[in-house]
């Protein structure tokens, strides 16, 4: 990484629009768009060929707080435009915002497929373990106890495990990242950008509004013990095994990432009527 | 009535029989010789194995409708075809022809006092090496048209070509024993000989694969698929082709997904089309939508289905106009399309990639299983000269202003990777620039600014089919008006009667209705839906002069001219 | 376990430093803004304060280093691993309705923490040059240290209804 590879103006400033965050002050997602900003700028992307494409909840609001092109989609199809995206034009740098409700309750299909196609881009769940933007509602991922005006008493429901999910569907890098470490997650951030194929980086990111129990987890967290493996069932076993709170790069792998070629033919459409002839 | 312009054969068979089979090589023969023709298949339920018809009509002049009643019916068997029930009718001049051993006539056929004839079709195939019943039946059909042998030889070799020559000897051998079998039979109707064309070329295509080459004709070069009854062709036709030129398919986990593929396509300034049915059409309105508010143009195709709900995948109805029209909540003005016959497919499909691209909008082409996947012979349809124009922004000075007004109402859309030109696409009611906002000032500027770059616009004349004078009117759309123009020409002699069918449902045209209506003092409604949807579309959005009449059923009996022409004598008496 | 980036001479001392003044200067103007977006009119006064205030010393630092581009110098030494950059999580103890008590608790940790790293560098350093200045940095810091002290005198711990708010969350998507 040498500084001469670097875009001449990729400071993180660079990469923050004017556009004040709706955000509750002391919400793990401002860190997280440090984060984004300070990864942009190491990775010295030009924002006009970069593109943040979201859904709906607090953290799919992020687009319009950076300076790339922006798309804020509907309910838990960020995934889906990114892919139409992305597969016509390979020349952008898509990566894709995502909340632990958009991403994999609504989103939870589109999750799969996307891991599956191995299509190169960076998808970036923050998880808080609850529906924040519409008040307080238990997410996939939010644990069996917790109360809420929904769910008294909690759920009953064991939360899933996203990131063992996306190795069995063919995620090719898994990390998870804090917010709470936004240099650490600028880092994550880097190489799942820069790494080939579908990489899924979940950020564990507190609501300050609907769960302050969260505060706890800048002491919970603590830094992967083993580096990253390219053995996705070795890489699922560790995730099902952690306490969740493992941060680092968990896994690489090596798929190949899906592509179609896009231009370079272009047979005249007249030949392709030669088929209907009489 | 039969005679010298138009006859009609139906092929019966079960269980791999092949009758489809047959019907196709028919078609494709008798059009190379020069006739115009329609086919359309009906089936039953079974994946394979279940008992199937082809449902020919040839003539000498384009069709665009099915008959009243089969001239020649040929039964390979007869086994559960009374569910076949009204499609298939029989008249007191047509003949059958008859298995033996192929079980009970139905009794829609066998009620209709048609001559029937036995022709041993399962035994005469087994007389053959490697015999098929089909290519029996097919030759008898040949014999009984006066079609040769010969014509059908390319079409063999072509189509059986990667079944081995084997194949395609029996199959000759076939459709040989089954012309000297007809010639003991009395088959009164002839077709007129066929004037040879002028050098035009011709084509026998379904309604499904010209709507996909309107689509690249238009300049889409990115479709999304998910498969369902009975659009799976157009996407499966448009899998091979996009690439050749230049362009990909991607299958999708479902009609979620496709429909935000092709709006994150769009985005990225690729035009961009999906196709799928009713059912596929529900789940995509959210993102209509989406598309409609942050303007981004995308096309999809909806064959429609009988309905509601799963309804009959196989069948043609008109029933989901109300969703095309009325689906997306809130206001959110859009296209909406109707082609009108296999070829004007092409047309209305690449007409609607142009609208869609210029206007920055969605626009929702309404198809059907009877057009769609309808083989008919067809002359090429004509090159059109526009391709979809896309205002794209170029020049940045200033801070750029993605849903800036503008005079047509129109702003030019920055294209990712154009620096300068960074914004937010956002279903979130928004400013010029692109922020969210809740402001009436802004939520007010933006739904006048889309609403208008429609209402502005000229669509010149495609905007609808209008056709003869008189005071008396047809309305119909889609695939119905082929059936309409039948009925009004066959009543040409006794009364004048206008036709007029919009291609262009919305937005609404209030003037050229007005003037397509102009003098006309009786209005006969006609439509495939139960709930009379277009109807109601009209006295919703137009002012229908006179006395107005509605003919409305639901499927799947495709209309039928005869239909419309005792409707409209009916109210003339 | 701690590993911050090795300080190899002067220049990657006054990088660091300064890195941890700039990162302060963007957090209170950050804080700032949020706290203009949520109409908490007192603390965009203190924040914009304590941001002018962390922009002087970095200005100091950066006069210091001449013509050495400080902000290359400090990418090039990489990234702390997590945890141990001085410059914690404060983002995270912000609140709508946070008074100036809680910013200057705010502050008093973040000059703490660069304290300690500045102190930790004077501990451990070989080359005596960096110990020197080190030295000269952990001096400013015990000064910012005591005058955020001071500046807490002058605002009561608050009670502990400070947050209450009567109104409940709205709902915006």
């Amino acid at each position: 990484m040498s500084a001469i590879e670097l875009h001449p103006t990729c400071k993180p400033g660079d990469y923050k629009s004017e556009v004040n965050p709706i955000w509750c002050p002391g919400c793990g997602d401002y860190h997280v768009l440090m984060a984004f900003t300070r990864a942009f700028a190491e990775l010295g992307l030009a924002p006009e060929n970069t593109v943040v494409v979201s859904g709906i909840g607090c953290s799919s609001r992020i687009p319009a707080y950076t300076t790339c092109y922006g798309f804020h989609g509907v309910h838990g199809r960020s995934l889906a435009l990114a892919c139409g995206l992305k597969v016509t034009r390979p020349d952008l740098t898509v990566v894709v915002a995502s909340g632990d409700g958009d991403g994999y309750s609504i989103g939870g299909n589109h999750f799969l497929h996307a891991c599956r196609r191995n299509i190169d881009m960076t998808y970036v769940v923050m998880d808080n373990r609850v529906y924040g933007m519409t008040k307080g509602q238990p997410s996939p991922t939010t644990e069996p106890d917790f109360d809420t005006a929904l769910s008294p008493g909690g759920t009953g429901l064991s939360p899933f495990h996203p990131l063992v999910i996306a190795l069995a569907s063919g995620a090719n890098f898994v990390a998870r990242a804090f917010s709470g470490a936004p240099n650490e997650t600028a880092s994550i951030l880097v190489e799942a950008v820069r790494h080939p194929g579908f990489s899924f980086v979940e950020i564990l990111s507190p609501c300050v509004t609907f769960r302050p129990d969260e505060r706890e987890w800048k002491s919970l967290v603590h830094a992967a013990p083993v580096a990253a493996t390219s053995d996705p069932a070795k890489a699922a076993r560790r995730i099902m095994t952690d306490d969740g709170f493992n941060i680092g790069i968990l896994y690489r792998g090596e798929r190949r990432p899906y592509q179609p070629r896009i231009g370079g033919q272009n047979v005249d459409l007249a030949d392709l009527e030669k088929d209907f002839e009489l | 009535m039969p005679g010298a312009d138009s006859i009609s054969i139906a092929i019966l068979g079960s269980g791999g029989a092949g009758a489809l089979t047959a019907g196709n090589f028919l078609l494709e023969a008798a059009c190379a010789a020069g006739w115009h023709g329609l086919l359309t298949r009906t089936v039953g339920p079974q994946i394979r194995g279940g008992e199937a018809a082809a449902l020919v009509r040839l003539a000498t002049h384009p069709i665009e409708c099915m008959p009243e009643r089969y001239d020649l019916l040929i039964g390979i068997d007869w086994l559960n075809a009374h569910r076949f029930g009204a499609e298939i009718e029989a008249a007191p001049h047509s003949l059958v022809v008859s298995d033996p051993r192929g079980g009970d006539l139905p009794a829609m056929i066998g009620r209709a006092g048609a001559r029937v004839v036995e022709v041993p079709i399962k035994e005469m195939a087994k007389a053959i090496p490697g015999g098929r019943p089909n290519m029996i039946a097919l030759g008898i059909a040949a014999g009984l048209l006066g079609l040769a042998g010969e014509i059908f030889t390319p079409v063999i070799e072509k189509r059986l070509a990667d079944k081995g020559a084997a194949a395609v000897e029996a199959s000759r051998a076939g459709l040989k024993a089954g012309i000297e079998a007809a010639a003991d039979l009395d088959f009164g109707p002839r077709l007129s000989p066929v004037k040879p064309v002028g050098g035009a070329k011709r084509w026998l295509v379904s309604g499904n694969e010209t709507t996909g080459l309107g689509a690249l004709r238009g300049g889409v070069r990115f479709a999304a698929a998910y498969p369902i009854t009975p659009a799976s062709e157009i996407l499966e036709w448009l899998a091979p082709n996009l690439p050749k030129v230049g362009g990909v398919l991607l299958q999708a986990e479902d009609e979620l997904a496709a429909i935000n593929m092709i709006i994150g396509a769009s985005y990225g300034g690729t035009p961009a089309l999906t196709a799928t049915s009713g059912p596929g059409l529900s789940l995509m309105m959210e993102a209509l939508g989406l598309a409609t508010a942050s303007e981004i143009p995308i096309v999809v195709v909806d064959v429609m289905r009988a309905g509601p709900s799963t309804g009959i995948p196989t069948k043609s109805e008109q029933a989901d106009l109300n969703i095309a029209v009325y689906g997306i909540h809130g206001d959110a003005p859009h296209l909406v399309l109707a082609p009108q016959s296999v070829g004007d497919c092409l047309f209305t499909t690449q007409w609607g990639v142009h609208l869609a691209e210029t206007l920055q909008v969605p626009a929702i082409v309404l198809s059907d299983q009877f057009t769609g996947q309808a083989i008919a012979a067809i002359d090429r349809p004509a090159d059109i000269a526009f391709i979809g124009q896309r205002a794209k922004a170029v020049d940045f000075s200033g801070i750029y202003k993605r849903y800036a007004m503008t005079a047509g109402g129109v702003s030019p859309m920055a294209i990712p990777g154009t620096r300068g030109g960074q914004y937010t696409a956002d279903g979130l009611t928004h400013n010029e620039r692109g922020t969210p906002t809740s402001s009436e000032g802004d939520h007010r500027a933006q739904l006048d600014k889309r609403r208008a770059k429609l209402d502005q616009f000229n669509y010149g004349d495609h905007w609808a089919t209008v056709e003869g004078s008189g005071e008396f009117a047809v309305i119909a759309w889609g695939s119905l008006t082929g059936a309409a123009r039948e009925a009004v020409a066959r009543v040409r002699d006794r009364l004048d009667v206008r036709l007029v069918a919009p291609r262009l449902l919305l937005p609404i045209q209030p003037e050229g209705f007005a003037a397509a209506l102009d003098g006309v003092k009786h209005v006969l409604v006609v439509e495939q839906s139960h709930g009379a949807q277009f109807h109601r579309y009209l006295r919703a959005h137009y002012d229908l002069p006179g006395t107005v009449r509605v003919l409305n059923r639901p499927g799947p009996l495709p209309m039928k001219p005869s239909e419309i022409e005792q409707a409209i004598m009916e109210w003339r008496s | 376990m701690s590993k911050t980036p090795p300080i190899a001479n002067i220049v990657d001392l006054l990088a660091l430093a300064h890195q941890i003044e700039a990162n302060a200067v963007q957090r209170y103007t950050e804080l700032a803004e949020q706290m203009e977006t949520h109409n908490n009119r007192d603390l965009v006064a203190v924040f914009r304060d304590l941001a002018r205030a962390e922009g002087i010393h970095a200005e100091e630092i950066r006069k210091m280093a001449g013509d050495v581009d400080l902000v290359a110098q400090a990418r090039r030494l990489g990234r702390w691993k997590m945890g141990d950059s001085p410059e914690q999580a404060d983002l995270g103890a912000a609140h709508y309705l946070m008074t100036p008590w809680h910013a200057l608790q705010l502050a008093l940790t973040g000059e703490q923490q660069a304290l300690a790293f500045f102190t930790s560098i004077v501990d451990t350093t070989k080359d005596a040059k960096i110990k020197d200045m080190a030295a000269e940095f952990v001096e400013e810091e015990a000064e910012h240290v005591n005058l955020v002290h001071r500046l807490l005198r002058k605002y009561p711990k608050p009670a502990d209804s400070w947050s209450e708010d009567d109104d409940p969350p709205a709902s915006q998507d």
